[in-house]
């Protein structure tokens, strides 16, 4: 059995990111940094406003991140949240100000807003503060149905999905592992 | 198809189509009893099932409001959803795995067998092994087990050859793909499995055993079974003299319009949290504490095994999710062997999770780097499920919780949990076992995953030979009004430690008999 590599070729973006305290923000924004205001992905939200939703999918990829996954993903994954808070008050004021709190804590320790924090550890302690508990567990517990229930990513993890129309796994491998040792 | 008046006070009214409520309702339907079946969900049928985790879920599990107390982990992970079960005809069967194990005898008396337990309520059976072997037998060949009566196991997966391979390996002797209803090759006019591994979503084959699609169109074949989908039973009533009359409804099609159908006898099959809900908002100035309550046993031992996932992570592929997800078994810890440091013992049964349910339930909470790790790894897991038994505890109960109240105003039910100190080390046991298991075959990391939302869920209207101790006799009738019964899994006096299925079904059978005879002799 062959193992294929479903992984996506990992970009300059994701490298920069990696290795990113050296470089500052500026050389990185320039650099095209998926994750932006800029976006236009951002730029098309109805209703939060771009730095908001950007925030909101660096967030996400924080919370469940995958350096095989592209951005667009976690893009989709919170893209409801500018529909929600339409009609939502409640939601759209927790996200505003938990966007503003999550700046102003990273204004705080980075003088930068959380965007541009570029060390995720840095990210995550900010993630961590005790007065963004509710907004942050309101996010996880909606991700993780929002960000693995798309169909198009389940590949990229090697997990194929309904398997009825193709009259199941009987025929195509329900029993071709061929590794384990014989006993 | 039968269609049966309100006023018609002839019928046996079940509540409930499950794996005890479906095949009661065949059963005496066969014999020649008018029998309405009052099944609080909707009629979804194989071609509407969907091979996908959570458009599944949201088609067919059981979603009403339900709160959650104790120490047990379930109250911080799913508050809101103590069990996972289904709301749809066929119950439960529909998404059940099809792991069909006979208990041990030793299992029929526990209490004789363990001894006086602190802090857990023991209580034999009033039921010998001897006598329910032939109902499991019975129960077996109406359900196509697979590994008696002749019929195949199925042939084994990946995730199964893993399992296989490290339980041999660490000298385990009993392993095998389980006793399963789901067909290995075709029969009782239906196919053999495909290995789809969507067995929780609904078996789109048709070839694992589900009342939805064997007992209900058998009975109503009869022309004397009524299945009304979309309809919550609210309320048992009864007549002066304490005997039931009939229940009240919700027409859930119908905005919730309340309907009355009398009964000659009712049959309460709601799964054991539904089930002593309706005899608790049952209560009546004759029966304050509520129906069949003069125990006050209703609603409490409520078990729900101890369970645990062990998943091994290898350096090579698995593929666990293709294939029958339970199909592979070990044995060996099923035994009562206390030098292990407790009483009873625990099945390992293979168990597979697509990605998105993954998500949800490797580490509820959960998330970071090593979080995401593990869903990284997906292809390359292997898992099994820890299932044992569990103590019954009088403060495990099912209680109505009057702070919160459901659409028709009746309080919902709250589910309380603690782990019993033998439930705990048996665990511990387990994760123990099945982390051997995976590292003989060089699993290269270890994932010990906390309890599901319960799908086994018994107890909570207990068998006892003694009117004091429990809500139901030997047949599943309550001790207080003998045209009442109980025919689901909350009848059951102690969980044993393996899949409960087959025993519902071969109880619901066995009480069938009885309840045709005592009809025939107008004692009910």
């Amino acid at each position: 059995m062959r193992e294929i590599d479903r992984r996506t070729q990992i970009g300059r973006r994701v490298l920069l990111r990696g290795a990113a305290t050296a470089i500052p923000a500026a050389a990185l924004a320039s650099a095209g940094m998926g994750i932006s205001a800029q976006a236009i992905w951002a730029q098309s939200a109805k209703n939060l406003n771009p730095h908001t939703m950007a925030t909101l999918v660096l967030v996400a990829r924080d919370i469940y991140p995958h350096d095989q996954i592209a951005d667009s993903y976690y893009v989709k994954a919170v893209q409801p949240y500018d529909e929600k808070v339409a009609t939502d008050s409640k939601l759209r004021e927790m996200i505003e100000q938990g966007v503003a709190r999550l700046d102003a804590d990273a204004q705080n320790h980075f003088k930068t807003p959380y965007i541009e924090v570029l060390s995720q550890q840095g990210r995550l302690t900010i993630l961590q503060g005790e007065t963004l508990v509710p907004f942050f567990n309101k996010l996880r517990s909606d991700l993780v149905v929002a960000l693995y229930n798309q169909p198009d990513l389940w590949r990229r993890f090697g997990y194929l999905g309904s398997s009825f129309e193709y009259g199941g796994y009987i025929n195509r491998g329900f029993n071709d592992i061929d590794w384990l040792p014989k006993v | 198809m039968a269609n049966f008046d309100l006023n018609d006070d002839g019928v046996f009214v079940i509540v409930g189509s499950g794996a005890g409520g479906g095949t009661l309702g065949n059963e005496l339907a066969q014999k020649g009893i008018k029998v309405v079946i009052l099944e609080a969900g909707d009629r979804v049928e194989i071609q509407d099932f969907v091979n996908d985790e959570w458009e599944s879920f949201k088609q067919l599990a059981w979603k009403d409001m339900r709160t959650t107390s104790g120490t047990w982990r379930i109250a911080k992970d799913f508050p809101n959803l103590p069990a996972w079960t289904v709301k749809a005809v066929g119950g439960t069967t529909v998404h059940w795995a099809g792991a069909s194990l006979r208990f041990h005898d030793f299992e029929w008396k526990t209490r004789s067998v363990y001894g006086a337990i602190q802090g857990a309520n023991l209580l034999d059976w009033p039921i010998t092994p001897e006598e329910m072997a032939p109902w499991y037998d019975k129960a077996e060949d109406k359900m196509g087990v697979t590994g008696t009566h002749g019929i195949p196991r199925l042939p084994g997966n990946n995730n199964f050859k893993v399992l296989q391979a490290g339980a041999l390996k660490i000298g385990y002797k009993e392993v095998h793909t389980g006793n399963m209803a789901i067909n290995s090759q075709p029969r009782d006019g239906r196919g053999s499995c495909q290995q789809l591994g969507f067995c929780f979503q609904g078996c789109k084959t048709g070839a694992k055993w589900s009342t939805l699609y064997t007992e209900i169109p058998k009975g109503e074949a009869t022309g004397n079974l009524e299945v009304r989908p979309n309809s919550m039973v609210v309320k048992i009533e009864h007549d002066d003299s304490g005997k039931v009359t009939g229940v009240v409804y919700a027409d859930t099609e119908n905005k919730g319009t309340l309907k009355r159908q009398k009964a000659r006898v009712v049959a309460v099959a709601g799964n054991s949290v539904e089930s002593p809900r309706l005899l608790l908002n049952s209560a009546s100035s004759k029966f304050p504490d509520g129906l069949a309550n003069s125990s006050g046993q209703v609603g409490r031992n409520y078990m729900r095994h101890t369970t645990g996932s062990v998943f091994g992570v290898f350096d090579k592929p698995v593929n666990m999710f293709k294939g029958t997800v339970m199909a592979g078994i070990i044995r060996d810890e099923s035994g009562n062997n206390p030098s292990r440091g407790f009483v009873g013992g625990y099945e390992m049964e293979t168990i597979s999770l697509g990605l998105p349910f993954s998500a949800a339930f490797l580490e509820p909470g959960g998330w970071g780097r090593e979080f995401a790790s593990r869903l990284d790894d997906y292809t390359r897991l292997a898992g099994m499920w820890i299932i044992g038994e569990d103590m019954p505890q009088e403060s495990n109960r099912v209680t109505l919780n009057t702070n919160v109240k459901d659409e028709y105003g009746l309080p919902v039910a709250n589910v309380h949990y603690d782990d019993h100190p033998n439930d705990a080390a048996m665990r511990e046991h387990g994760y123990r076992q099945g982390s051997a298991v995976y590292d003989a075959v060089g699993a290269t990391r270890i994932i010990g995953v906390p309890p599901y939302p319960s799908t086994h869920n018994v107890g909570t209207n207990r068998m006892s030979a003694n009117p004091r101790d429990g809500v139901v006799n030997r047949w599943g009738q309550t001790h207080d009004i003998k045209n009442l019964f109980v025919s689901d899994g909350s009848q059951f006096t102690t969980g044993a430690g393996c899949n409960p299925t087959l025993t519902i079904v071969a109880l619901a059978m066995r009480q069938a008999d009885y309840i045709a005879h005592q009809m025939g002799q107008k004692n009910i």
